[in-house]
């Protein structure tokens, strides 16, 4: 029998290689050099993610499949690995510190992390399920580890465990739905799917829309959309803080990136007619985010509630679909992380040994005794919000006006309700914080260069891409052609 | 289309059917004469002792897991050597790659004390 080897693209996946190799590196210093070297592992993390995102870089403004068209770089995929290394970057800055302050010293928790940005970026450039579903698998696997890394604290073990039973089930629907599509097309790459349904119908087949139903609810669940949101609270407030912070970006900016790649390439005409049900799950995401997010008091729920939400608001840019979806998509996406891993830092600097200091309430009179931090929080919950003239403001702006443009007006309506919803609990903070007295004596913050870099940059991207996002504007635009 | 897949429903009726009419049958015309050796749990002729839910030592689902690692190393390797001649030098790099970064992982857990039961 003769093997013929498919040829092989080590360049285009060089990004990922170089941040597998570095993670087994990483591992390897922490298990050799045990005490010597601890802390340099996430300096070290840093350098190789910025390493990586250079070379990402370079791969902007060229389409190579390869891998026996397995997978793909083009300004889509690379767009969302630059999200992703941003994003891993900006947790690392802010775990240095933290994981000292939580006992956490193990030098697995960067490997783990990096592990999860290359899961990320195989999803994003997976051109076939299969290797999305690889990306989704190696990310989600080492998130459930990282969920559970204060292991001495039952909340923690607590949300792990929750994160990978409820993890494990989402992805055998994927898994089914991926084998149901296999079955009725033929084939697992997403071009090749997309070339078959264009010839053949496709809403009449049982099986299409079944396996559509299953990867609705595979993806569903990953970027935690109502009624599939259930895990996100516990697992959010259970988790490391930093964790949390990865969490609520990383994984579900990849799963959009996947859903996006899937439902607009993969099943235009299926994404079409199916965007009844996906603007009923868009509506519901919204709306129930932010109305439960009102009654919270812990501010790691809040802002799980507040990240549903915004899975609602990035869910009605795939809805839109057309030119202007997936643009508004990758902006939003890159806005929420600026602004989500902003709040985050700031909950983390106020954070004290074991989670405590957690409570909005805890918050109060922040104002005045730290102004800074307090101004800080301020402009990421604006942004939050969606007030002009920061870039929560254009990331909404850009997905309301694309899905007016396709036709989802009322959609839009409740969309800009929902907004309005947000705002009380996003400035509750602000009011906490300018107009109550303290409640107790503030601690020291847990203040450290890197988790100052790391609200100056959540900062800058907030306030700089608001006030001019003609650039990424422009760059997400040339980003946005799937093909 | 669908129609096609007729004979798996009716087998699993079919399977259905036979399980249940067998318990309902022997339960009507056998015999009861149950006795406590009769009424004890099978276990492998072996005498029951205690409850069967007790707590194991999590250290059996570190080795349980490890077996997997190992296990699955070993799936990989057997396509290999059939196809070892077709696939010539590419697939051994492509191996020893493989194995390389699986012995990473068990250098971990050696070092980090997996294998030490105590």
């Amino acid at each position: 029998m003769e093997i013929v080897i498919p040829p092989f693209d080590l360049k285009s996946i060089s990004p990922i290689i170089i941040i597998t190799v570095f993670a087994i590196i990483i591992l390897a210093i922490d298990v050799f050099f045990k005490k010597t070297l601890r802390d340099a592992l996430g300096y070290f993390a840093i350098l190789v993610v910025a390493v990586t995102g250079m070379v990402v870089g370079t791969q902007l403004g060229e389409t190579v499949y390869s891998f026996s068209n397995m997978f793909v770089v083009d300004n889509f995929s690379v767009f969302f690995s630059l999200i992703f290394l941003v994003s891993t970057g900006i947790v690392i800055l802010l775990s240095i510190r933290y994981t000292k302050q939580e006992g956490i010293n193990n030098g697995e928790y960067y490997t783990l992390i990096l592990f999860a940005t290359m899961g990320m970026m195989l999803m994003a450039g997976g051109a076939d399920l299969l290797t999305i579903f690889l990306g989704l698998e190696i990310m989600s696997i080492s998130l459930y580890v990282l969920a559970g890394f204060r292991r001495d604290c039952v909340r923690s073990n607590e949300a792990s465990l929750k994160y990978f039973l409820l993890g494990a089930f989402a992805t055998c629907f994927l898994l089914y739905g991926i084998a149901m599509l296999y079955g009725a097309t033929g084939t697992t790459n997403i071009k090749e799917i997309a070339s078959f349904l264009a010839n053949n119908p496709s809403l009449s087949n049982p099986m299409i829309v079944t396996a559509t139903s299953l990867l609705v609810i595979g993806f569903g669940f990953k970027v935690a959309c109502v009624p599939f949101h259930k895990w996100t609270p516990d697992v959010y407030e259970g988790a490391p803080t930093a964790i949390t912070a990865f969490m609520s970006v990383g994984p579900k900016v990849a799963a959009f990136a996947a859903f996006a790649r899937v439902f607009l390439v993969a099943l235009p005409d299926v994404g079409q007619k199916w965007s009844v049900i996906l603007w009923v799950l868009a509506a519901l995401t919204m709306t129930v985010g932010n109305l439960v997010a009102i009654a919270q008091t812990n501010i790691k729920r809040m802002l799980a509630y507040s990240s549903i939400a915004h899975a609602g608001y990035a869910l009605m840019a795939i809805i839109a679909g057309g030119d202007f979806g997936p643009a508004s998509l990758i902006f939003y996406m890159l806005a929420y992380t600026f602004m989500n891993l902003g709040a985050f830092a700031v909950v983390i600097i106020l954070g004290r040994k074991g989670e405590e200091n957690a409570n909005i309430e805890d918050y109060s009179g922040l104002g005045y005794k730290h102004p800074i931090l307090a101004v800080s929080m301020c402009i990421f919950m604006f942004s939050l919000a969606g007030i002009p003239p920061f870039v929560g403001f254009i990331g909404k702006f850009y997905i309301f006006s694309a899905a007016i443009k396709n036709g989802f007006i009322i959609l839009a309506i409740i969309g800009v309700v929902n907004c309005v919803i947000a705002v009380f609990y996003y400035l509750r903070v602000t009011v906490v914080m300018y107009m109550k007295k303290p409640v107790r004596e503030f601690a020291p913050l847990s203040l450290s260069p890197f988790i100052i870099i790391a609200l100056i940059i959540t900062v800058w991207g907030t306030i700089h891409l608001g006030i001019f996002p003609g650039k990424i504007i422009a760059l997400v635009q040339n980003s946005s052609l799937l093909y | 289309m669908l129609i096609s897949y007729l004979p798996i429903l009716i087998l699993l009726l079919v399977v259905m059917g036979f399980a249940i009419s067998n318990i309902i049958i022997s339960a009507l015309i056998g015999r009861h004469k149950p006795t406590a050796e009769k009424l004890s749990p099978y276990e492998c002729g072996v005498e029951p002792i205690g409850s069967a839910r007790e707590r194991f030592s999590v250290k059996f689902y570190i080795i349980a897991m490890m077996f997997v690692i190992f296990d699955i190393e070993v799936v990989f390797l057997y396509p290999w050597a059939v196809a070892y001649k077709s696939l010539a030098l590419f697939g051994l790099i492509e191996m020893a790659i493989f194995i390389i970064i699986l012995l990473v992982g068990y250098v971990y857990i050696w070092k980090r004390g997996g294998f030490e039961w105590e």
